[in-house]
């Protein structure tokens, strides 16, 4: 994989073609939003829940890189942002139960706030990867 | 919710229902959904003078920031949208501006509830 050149016309950005359109966006959302909730927490409250508020930041960081990745076809880096965005959704939905909702990250409650998108959408980033993966 | 609430979201229902016909017809945006794009944006803008009138206004602690964020959100997705579906020439274009009329309801809840005082 590291063989191939950086940006060839075919590889760029295929992964924002087709469906990968409406994904980006739906990634996109979730980066804006994330981002968001994380600055106003940060901004207003910070110190009243400083890992939840954390979490927060970090869950705006890897939806940015994931919009970011599949937007312009860097498909290591896209596998690698939502690979670590299912890992978090996993493991603050399974940890965290927070009975203040204003102290919530995108992802507590396995994303229920969000209707559970946060969920679901790791498991259609990689499989849109994978129908998307370099054939060299 | 308000009634230019109300209005809107049933307006971004139909939308929405156009928009999975098209998809289904794997048509790109035609002149149709523009004029109703259009219709909901209009709509949008009213929707931000009212909020932001409402926020200067007698606004009894309610989450400022939360609340002009969320309006200024619903103010700029469609257009987000539409200009990130126009480069593509499938039902994937048309599909992103789905995802935005059915997130634009979702948004109007925020806003109500944000006002009713439960963040």
């Amino acid at each position: 994989m590291s063989e191939q050149p950086p940006t060839t016309p075919t590889t760029l950005a295929t992964t924002s073609r087709g469906f990968g359109r409406a994904l980006v966006f739906v990634y996109g959302i979730f980066a804006f939003s994330a981002t968001g909730r994380s600055s106003y927490q940060l901004a207003t409250k910070a110190s009243e829940a400083p890992l939840a508020y954390s979490l927060s930041a970090l869950a705006a960081v890897v939806y940015i890189v994931a919009t970011w990745a599949l937007g312009t076809g860097r498909h290591p880096i896209a596998v690698g942002a939502v690979v670590v965005e299912l890992l978090g959704v996993i493991v603050i939905g399974a940890t965290i139960h927070p009975s203040d909702p204003a102290k919530a990250t995108v992802w507590s409650g396995f994303g229920s706030g969000y209707g559970y998108v946060p969920l679901v959408l790791p498991f259609v980033g990689l499989w849109w990867l994978w129908r998307t993966r370099p054939t060299a | 919710m308000n009634t230019l609430q109300l209005v809107l979201s049933v307006l971004c229902g139909l939308t929405a229902l156009w928009l999975i016909v098209e998809i289904i017809r794997d048509r790109t945006v035609g002149n149709v959904t523009f004029a109703g794009l259009v219709a909901l944006e209009i709509g949008l803008v009213v929707e931000l003078l009212w909020g932001l009138a409402r926020v200067f206004g007698d606004h009894h602690g309610v989450a400022v920031g939360a609340y002009v964020g969320y309006l200024v959100g619903a103010l700029v997705i469609l257009p987000i949208g539409f200009i990130w579906s126009v480069s593509e020439k499938s039902r994937g274009g048309t599909a992103v501006l789905l995802i935005a009329v059915l997130v634009l309801p979702v948004l109007f809840l925020r806003l109500h509830d944000i006002w009713a005082g439960h963040v």
